[in-house]
């Protein structure tokens, strides 16, 4: 017995009835990493004061807030570029895309002043003791996470630049931006952990 | 059931071959993002790596058999069993359901392919690639102290044995690499499903009329998505101490070694329900149809199959109730490990149900499943041994817990995915197994399979650890360990038969038709094996059981189902 | 399977008999013969009667639907009536297992208290169990005793009441303590301190292992416990606080203390104070050797000592350049460290 032979002749199905598989796709990333990195903030709290030796956080860390706002800003540009392209206005949306990198971009680069500083002023590396272990895990774990947003980003923005036309993936690099929004959500856990706790 | 053409609509060619055997080879098995080649690729690697573990598992019996045996050195030993284990969870179990996902899933909900093909085809090849790698070490090049072959850690490689301090050679290296490559396959596998399941079920299926093999694998994903990520995390923390000086478990600088029993834990018990869910599935598909009836109670396997995937989340310390944790903790995963046995239970019960009244064609994936009931009550059951924290004190590290995992992976798991195979491969190659050689396949794997695993209960009662490779006499274990190893030789005749089966029948097997079973769910509604677009018409459906509401008109499903 | 051993394991067998010492080589664990033991021992005891109830009465549903619902040649070929289920049932069967759970729970609570939390009075015997790869090292802190492999407790009665309390430690990686005749196991982890304990109730030798898998030689990582009479116990702590019968004139303990052994080893009274391996003050007061079955006699300690790596491959320790002679020697020694 056949299905064909039997059931009425449909479409191809309704695709914008059911979920949309590339935002599915997306959360269920988002949901991994965010088990990902729970593990490298548990690892953070539990070795909080359980470094014998060496520089203790209190000693060598500074609240980086420039870089938060600039991290945290870029979230916001990220979602105006997401309404510019949607409106097909591309100005707009290279514009805040080309903020959005350089935000980001100016945030690596805090990030890596620090480490420049606590490596060779502080004399604190990954080796030194359970502080300098977790804390380069956990901060650059997520520092890698903003590098391969930014190159996924800076692809978008040169493929525009290039003249792709990237409105007819509008819902592509909707979803891109929310990657994005869940870097900048991972940076308020970890500035929370580091700097304010673990302080 | 006559076969029957489908037309192909104008203006889409059939797919393009190139010329030559090889050539179109390559294209259709190297370069192919289709989920039947997949799904069958991952399974027949997935039996590769059975067979080379099997082999390990035997030589250990073999250097078991008598006390102060010195078949194996103890260096060889060590490996075979960490490479027996590794490779039985993450290269024989994992491609295995990945493969029966990959090969299922979009059949039964009326679909042409997963969400994400090219993903499929990447998590196949890092798996593969994963597989490759580990067994690579074998001809690593000796390190210093002789250790730079395979690893030799076990196959959950505590801290902080695992340390450059005490593992100076590269085992546990490939041990660690060769599993972030296979992690990352299932990892994306399990987005795939999850995806595919939300997003592209024919018109009419519900998730309340989706098939619960797919509600299994459903939940099966969720907890691939949120257990491996704590395995990969403690993976490159060990990364970091070997190679960058860190110390998370570098006990000689503060490091910790319980925290990796945590994360190990955190993913390992998830793992083992990651496993034996898909069995689940299985027999949840093959029961209804051998027994001419629903699954009973439905909504039930699904909140018990949910509950199931939840609740494993929140077990993992019942794996460490020698560590000296305080006893209120010790108590609460002996609680929570007791209450995970119960949606098991449910099911187990669900399953009798849909026996009972029915009238059971006792063919082999019924068999398959018939065994599978037996055993994996007795593996539950021992589990709940295993969960009551002091009994734990006596049976845990001993040749019980060995026995225990046994049961619920051959006993269990394999069982059922031989179940599966029997039933799905008419479908795949539009050949029947042999009911014959079926027959003798399964008695034999039964009874050798009990005889190898029954008498190592009694080993571990009497207080014989696990991972020994050797013990002297006079400990009394010298009876059980020589019975067990004869049950190798007989489950080895099995899994031959079996591979005869399939080659065989591959060439000459009865032909099978599109429903050789007289099934309810749509994979058999299209022909066997499907062509490569799975349907000419993608599938409308009104109930759980379409096929059941096509063949009896009068008294269809959905008449019943509340949904 | 080495024959030497073999006989060697049995004649050790009977020499403990007539020492007077009764062998417990079992490891059963229900034959408890200490109080944690035994409590753990009924706890396990109710739940395999649980759940040997619940095989029997699901096994035997199972094995009925399957005989009395079995298609057979000459039944109707018409599918059964299609039931899809019962709110009733799927209650029935989610409660009483949930009773049951709750039942073995508060079973589990009160054992794992009992065990766990148990106060430990002021006289009990303190011993430091220090694993090591692939040997224990057992340290009497009040009573000044380093000794290996073989740990000497005292009986315990209910008229004279003799707790032993073990604080567990490694000196690398984690191994884990278990005599299943007296306590269940638990872990022995570097970095961190766990203690347990016992109160044998009957003298004699028990046997336990390493339970948790260490490295190459975990398989011989045995563990004795000799339980002796409070007065024998008593005799015991003498000679091993005694310190070794020193001859300057002895051409055995000059050998030895001219050789490498004395950097890892330790004999209390001379200049041999080596902390790497086990204690040898009082080596000949021990059954066997090597934390595994070999008995403690001259020619295995000549075979030990002349090539480590054949009767224990992979063990850490180096094999000494000794001539034969010197060989000889310090064997000659060794045996006279009672």
């Amino acid at each position: 017995m056949s299905i064909a032979a039997s059931l009425p002749i449909t479409a191809i199905h309704d695709e914008a009835r059911n979920l949309d598989r590339g935002k599915v796709g997306l959360i269920c990333l988002i949901l991994t990493e965010i088990s990902l990195f729970s593990i490298f903030v548990t690892a953070y709290l539990f070795f909080i004061g359980k470094s014998a030796t060496g520089p203790q956080p209190a000693d060598v860390l500074t609240v980086p807030i420039w870089a938060t706002i600039c991290l945290l800003s870029s979230s916001v540009t990220a979602e105006l570029a997401v309404r510019g392209l949607r409106a097909n206005a591309k100005g707009r949306f290279q514009l805040f895309l080309g903020l959005t990198i350089l935000l980001g971009a100016e945030f690596l680069r805090q990030t890596a002043m620090e480490w420049n500083k606590l490596i060779n002023t502080d004399h604190l590396t990954i080796a030194t003791n359970v502080f300098g272990t977790t804390f380069y895990s956990l901060v650059g774990l997520h520092a890698t996470h903003v590098v391969i947003g930014l190159l996924l980003l800076l692809l978008v923005l040169l493929l525009s630049l290039g003249g792709a036309q990237m409105h007819k993936h509008e819902r592509r690099f909707e979803i891109l931006s929310w990657y994005w929004h869940f870097v900048d959500v991972v940076w308020i856990v970890v500035f929370t952990v580091v700097y304010v706790i673990g302080l | 059931m006559a076969s029957i053409s489908y037309p192909i609509e104008e203006g889409h060619p059939a797919v393009r071959k190139r010329a030559g055997f090889w050539a179109s080879f390559v294209d259709e098995w190297i370069f192919t993002v289709d989920h039947k080649h997949l799904g069958l690729m991952y399974i027949i690697i997935a039996l590769l790596f059975f067979v080379a573990s099997g082999l390990q598992g035997a030589l250990i019996r073999i250097q078991l058999m008598y006390p102060n045996n010195d078949f194996l050195s103890p260096q060889v030993f060590n490996r075979m069993f960490t490479m027996h284990g590794t490779t039985m969870v993450f290269f024989v179990g994992m491609p295995f359901i990945a493969g029966l996902a990959n090969y299922l899933v979009p059949l039964m909900i009326g679909t042409r392919d997963m969400a994400f093909p090219r993903l499929n085809a990447l998590g196949f090849w890092l798996t593969l690639f994963g597989g490759i790698l580990l067994y690579s070490s074998y001809f690593a090049w000796t390190g210093p102290a002789g250790t730079g072959s395979a690893p030799d850690v076990g196959w959950f490689a505590y801290a902080p044995l695992t340390e450059k301090a005490f593992s100076p050679g590269s085992s546990t290296d490939f041990w660690i690499l060769s599993i972030l490559m296979s992690s990352t396959g299932s990892t994306v596998t399990a987005i795939n499903i999850l995806a595919t399941a939300l997003c592209l079920r024919c018109k009419g299926m519900t998730l309340a009329r989706m098939p619960l093999l797919v509600w299994m694998f459903c939940v099966v994903s969720f907890q691939i998505l949120v257990a491996l990520p704590p395995l990969t995390a403690a993976q490159v923390m060990l990364l970091f101490d070997r190679f960058l000086g860190a110390h998370f478990f570098d006990t000689n600088a503060t490091g910790d070694a319980v925290l990796w029993r945590h994360f190990f834990w955190l993913f390992g018990h998830p793992e083992v329900y990651i496993l034996i869910i898909p069995g689940f599935a299985c027999v949840t598909e093959i029961i209804p149809v051998f027994a001419r009836k629903p699954i009973f109670g439905r909504a039930a396997m699904i909140g018990a199959s949910v509950s199931i995937g939840v609740i494993s989340l929140g077990v993992w310390a019942h794996h460490m109730y020698t560590v000296g944790l305080p006893s209120r903790a010790n108590i609460f995963f002996a609680v929570a490990t007791m209450l995970v046995g119960v949606p098991t239970g449910i099911k187990i019960f669900n399953w009798i149900a849909t026996m009972w009244g029915g009238r059971i064609r006792l063919r082999t994936p019924m068999l398959w499943c018939t065994a599978f009931l037996f055993q994996f009550l007795l593996a539950g059951l021992t589990g709940i041994m295993l969960a009551v924290a002091p009994f734990d004190w006596q049976l845990g590290n001993s040749y019980f817990v060995v026995a225990h995992f046994h049961y619920t992976l051959i006993g269990g798991l394999l069982c059922t995915l031989f179940a599966g195979v029997y039933y799905w491969f008419p479908k795949a190659t539009g050949r029947m197994l042999s009911e014959t050689l079926g027959k003798w396949h399964f008695w034999l794997l039964i009874i050798g399979f009990h005889v190898t695993f029954d008498p190592l209960h009694f080993a571990g009662l009497l207080g014989m650890p696990r991972r020994i490779y050797t013990y002297p006499a006079g400990r009394g274990w010298e009876g059980f360990n020589l019975f067990s190893t004869w049950g190798v030789a007989i489950q080895a005749v099995a899994i031959l038969i079996f591979v005869w089966n399939v080659l065989d029948s591959l060439i000459r097997g009865q032909k099978a038709g599109n429903d050789p079973w007289d099934a309810w769910t749509l994979e058999w509604g299209t022909t066997s094996p499907p062509p490569e677009y799975n349907f000419a018409v993608l599938p409308e459906v009104r109930s759980s059981r379409p096929l059941w509401d096509l063949k009896h008109p009068e008294d269809p499903d959905w008449k019943y189902e509340q949904s | 399977m080495n024959p030497v051993l073999r006989v060697s394991g049995g004649f050790l067998f009977f020499a403990n008999l007539l020492a007077g010492q009764t062998m417990h080589p079992s490891g059963n664990m229900f034959r408890p013969l200490a109080t944690p033991a035994r409590l753990v021992s009924e706890l396990s005891e109710l739940t395999v009667v649980i759940c040997l109830s619940v095989f029997v009465i699901v096994a035997g549903l199972l094995a009925y639907a399957v005989i009395r619902f079995a298609y057979r040649e000459g039944d109707s070929r018409s599918e059964p009536a299609q039931v899809y289920g019962s709110n009733q049932v799927e209650i029935a069967w989610t409660v009483i297992p949930i009773l049951i759970v709750f039942v073995l729970s508060m079973a589990t609570a009160r054992i794992t208290s009992a065990v766990q939390n148990q106060p430990i009075p002021k006289d009990a015997l303190y011993v430091t169990v220090i694993g090591h790869q692939w040997w224990w090292e057992f340290q009497y802190p009040d009573l000044k005793i380093t000794t290996a492999n073989e740990l000497h407790v005292p009986l315990s009665s209910t008229a004279q009441p003799h707790m032993t309390s073990l604080t567990l430690k490694s000196a690398d990686v984690s191994h884990g303590f278990w005599i299943p005749q007296l306590a269940g196991k638990t872990d022995v982890i570097p970095n961190r301190t766990n203690t347990m304990w016992i109160d044998p109730h009957e003298t004699g030798i028990y046997l336990g292992n390493c339970s948790e898998y260490c490295g190459t030689q975990h398989a011989k990582m045995e563990i004795r416990v000799v339980v002796d009479t409070p007065e024998d116990f008593q005799k015991w702590v003498e000679r091993q606080r005694a310190t070794a019968a020193t001859s300057d004139a002895d051409a055995g303990q000059q050998a030895f203390l001219s050789s490498p052994c004395i950097v890892c080893h330790t004999v209390n009274g001379t200049a041999a104070m080596g902390a790497i391996g086990p204690d040898l003050t009082h080596l000949m007061s021990r059954y066997t050797i090597l934390a595994a079955e070999t008995p403690n006699n001259a020619a295995n300690l000549r075979d030990w000592i002349k090539d480590p790596q054949h009767l224990k491959p992979g063990n850490k320790m180096p094999t000494a350049p000794l001539s034969d002679r010197q060989l000889d020697q310090i064997v000659a020694y060794l045996t006279t460290l009672k």
